[in-house]
């Protein structure tokens, strides 16, 4: 909160070689990859613990071993971090909002009562994603909560969202989110799905079947109701056309509906920042034209993330490190170790996107280059 | 992936998906097997690297569906506590006349203690039978996931995939 | 509703600190974000939305959403999902779109 008449002058223009906007697992990346280039960086978040969605990630990780797979998601922000820390040249900003980045390339920031003005040389966006929201009469009651702030009450803040969940959405994240409901001791009465298969990976839905978790595939909310707060919903089948069956509905009791429909980017400043933006539905939302080196169609400004597109942890790290690295190039930085650890890069996103369950996000990719 | 099929529409792998991947019956007779319960190609390959003793084909693509050596296979359990999809089992069919061994992954509490009496269900969450915990692992480098090792009666060997502990 | 035992995470809590809320003494752990401490106390209800009065809590929990909004020792609009509790702090359900202290002041001839 800001105290009644603070300065709004928080000082002089400060020059910045790299500044990065966001430090979840993509900015921390770009963060220590610029840096180790010889890179000076000011990582900035809006939070007062840095790893973005990685602190609520209780579960081991996917990819490869390059990407911390088999290490919680909860620890992989911590050795970023600790990493961060350990590495010459980055400045940490917490508790700071990055509020625009004007044509003169300052960037505003506001920390407690203070406007701060830097004028990097480069900027990396690594803001991350926010949940979408599906439309059911009464979806703003109370106890209709999104996954990731149901994620945040019961990993970060240690708190039962509520005694009976009803999720909505079986791709990763509503499969997970399950699973740490079950951990947390809530009970999960089913998943909701309203497409004919499981989205998320097969791995995550074994785990809550054999603890007794209903997923209903072919199914979505039609409905939720409660008089303060949410008491039930009504739940329907869906036909092959995606179409709602009259007749198949079901009264489900829950005090919590998690909605886990998906993420968009959250693509204020990319926008604000003049950045030519696209509409791609595969990739979550409005996004970024950017170049194989995730330079936007602003000179200086790189991308790298969820606000990207909306994919995994694992390749928001590779992309931070990718775009860290890119801006280090830019910048002259580094020489061939530069290159090489750009080349990489690629190489470790192409690999985790080569497979079947990165389709979706190399139709994505496509559609946005076409 | 296949289309449509009970795999994919409720997470619960069907017979022939199993059957898929389990060794030969003769193998699994004579000695203590692991069995990965993975039927997706996604991004994810540290089983093959937990295992010491190369019992899990090392990987050409990140997205290769895990392939187990059972000649190599000691029985040891890392590679249960390191798959981050939970879906890693040890099924012990010699280990005694009727009763085989299973371990299984476990991150709830309270953990049971071995000696103790569980209840035992498949995978759909059903109760199966109550079984005893003959040993449990919880050693630091699992990072907190236990190894619940369960004398099962045999015939529920390959049934058998999760414990309910606790009242 | 508080998690004592996890099996994967071990919480770390500020000290035990009261606060108000619409006047109601309660209980939360300072640091925490004031959410939280409600949600942990049974409060659900956090606003109520501006025609229609139809009561909102929170959606994101990370300060997107603008659905928590409340009045914080006076302060208008203050995102209570991201807001930390401290010691003493008055916490109040507000009514409608908040006004400005230095909106106030200003209608009052307050110098500012």
């Amino acid at each position: 909160m800001s105290a009644p008449g603070a300065r709004a002058d928080g000082g002089a223009l400060r020059t910045a070689q790299v500044v990065i906007v966001g430090a979840g697992p993509a900015g921390l990346s770009a963060a220590l990859s610029a840096a180790s280039l010889g890179a000076q960086v000011v990582l900035i978040d809006r939070e007062s613990r840095p790893g973005g969605q990685l602190i609520k990630q209780t579960h081991m990780f996917f990819g490869s071993r390059a990407q911390y797979a088999g290490t919680r998601g909860i620890d992989i922000a911590r050795i970023l971090y600790d990493q961060v820390l350990g590495a010459a040249g980055v400045e940490f900003l917490l508790d700071a909002t990055v509020l625009g980045r004007y044509s003169d390339s300052v960037v505003t920031v506001e920390q407690a009562d203070r406007c701060l003005k830097l004028k990097p040389e480069r900027l990396i966006i690594a803001t991350g994603a926010s949940e979408k929201v599906l439309p059911f009469p009464n979806n703003d009651l109370p106890g209709i909560y999104g996954a990731g702030a149901v994620q945040t009450l019961m990993n970060v803040h240690g708190v039962r969202p509520g005694r009976r969940v009803l999720m909505v959405g079986a791709g990763n994240i509503g499969l997970i989110v399950s699973y740490q409901l079950l951990q947390a001791g809530v009970d999960v009465v089913g998943i909701v799905e309203a497409a004919p298969t499981i989205g998320g990976y097969l791995v995550h839905a074994a785990k809550i079947r054999r603890s007794g978790v209903p997923i209903l595939t072919s199914h979505t909310i039609k409905e939720a109701y409660g008089k303060a707060a949410l008491e039930g919903a009504v739940v329907w089948r869906l036909d092959e056309r995606w179409q709602p069956i009259p007749g198949t509905e079901r009264d489900i009791s829950a005090d919590v509906v998690c909605v886990a429909v998906g993420l968009s980017p959250l693509a204020e400043l990319l926008f604000q920042a003049g950045c030519e933006m696209r509409y791609v539905a595969e990739l979550g939302g409005h996004v970024p034209v950017r170049d194989d080196d995730l330079q936007t169609t602003v000179p200086g400004i790189y991308v790298a993330g969820d606000c990207s597109g909306i994919e995994e942890a694992s390749s928001a790290m590779v992309e931070g490190t990718l775009a860290g690295a890119s801006a280090a190039a830019s910048l002259a930085l580094g020489g061939r170790q530069t290159a090489a650890v750009q080349e990489r890069a690629r190489r470790e996103l192409y690999e985790l996107r080569c497979g079947p369950a990165g389709q979706k996000t190399r139709d994505g990719l496509c559609r946005l280059a076409g | 992936m296949r289309r449509h099929d009970v795999l994919t529409r409720t997470g619960v792998p069907a017979p022939a998906d199993l059957k898929g991947i389990m060794p030969s019956a003769d193998l699994m007779a004579r000695r203590r097997v692991a069995i990965v319960e993975c039927f997706q190609e996604i991004p994810c390959d540290p089983c093959a690297d937990a295992c010491p003793f190369g019992a899990i084909r090392p990987f050409q693509d990140i997205n290769d569906i895990p392939e187990v050596l059972p000649d190599e296979c000691v029985g040891c359990a890392l590679c249960v506590a390191k798959c981050p999809g939970l879906a890693i089992f040890l099924v012990d069919l010699s280990y005694a006349v009727g009763t085989a061994l299973v371990a299984i992954p476990y991150e709830f509490l309270p953990v049971p203690d071995p000696g103790e009496t569980v209840a035992a269900l498949d995978r759909e969450g059903a109760w199966v039978a109550d079984v005893r915990i003959a040993m449990v692992q919880d050693a630091q480098s699992q990072d907190r996931t236990r190894v619940l090792w369960l004398e099962v009666p045999k015939d529920l060997a390959m049934t058998v995939r999760n414990v309910r502990a606790g009242a | 509703m508080r998690i004592t035992d996890h099996p994967i995470l071990t919480f770390g809590h500020g000290r035990k600190v009261r606060f108000t809320f619409d006047g109601r003494e309660l209980e939360g752990m300072e640091g925490e974000v004031i959410a939280a401490a409600l949600h942990a106390a049974g409060v659900r209800v956090l606003s109520h939305s501006h025609s229609l009065h139809r009561p909102r809590g929170f959606y994101c929990a990370i300060g997107n959403c603008s659905s928590c909004l409340m009045l914080v020792d006076g302060e208008p609009n203050v995102r209570v999902c991201v807001e930390k509790l401290s010691a003493g702090m008055r916490v109040e359900t507000q009514s409608g779109k908040g006004r400005l202290r230095m909106q106030a002041d200003r209608e009052t001839g307050k110098p500012s």
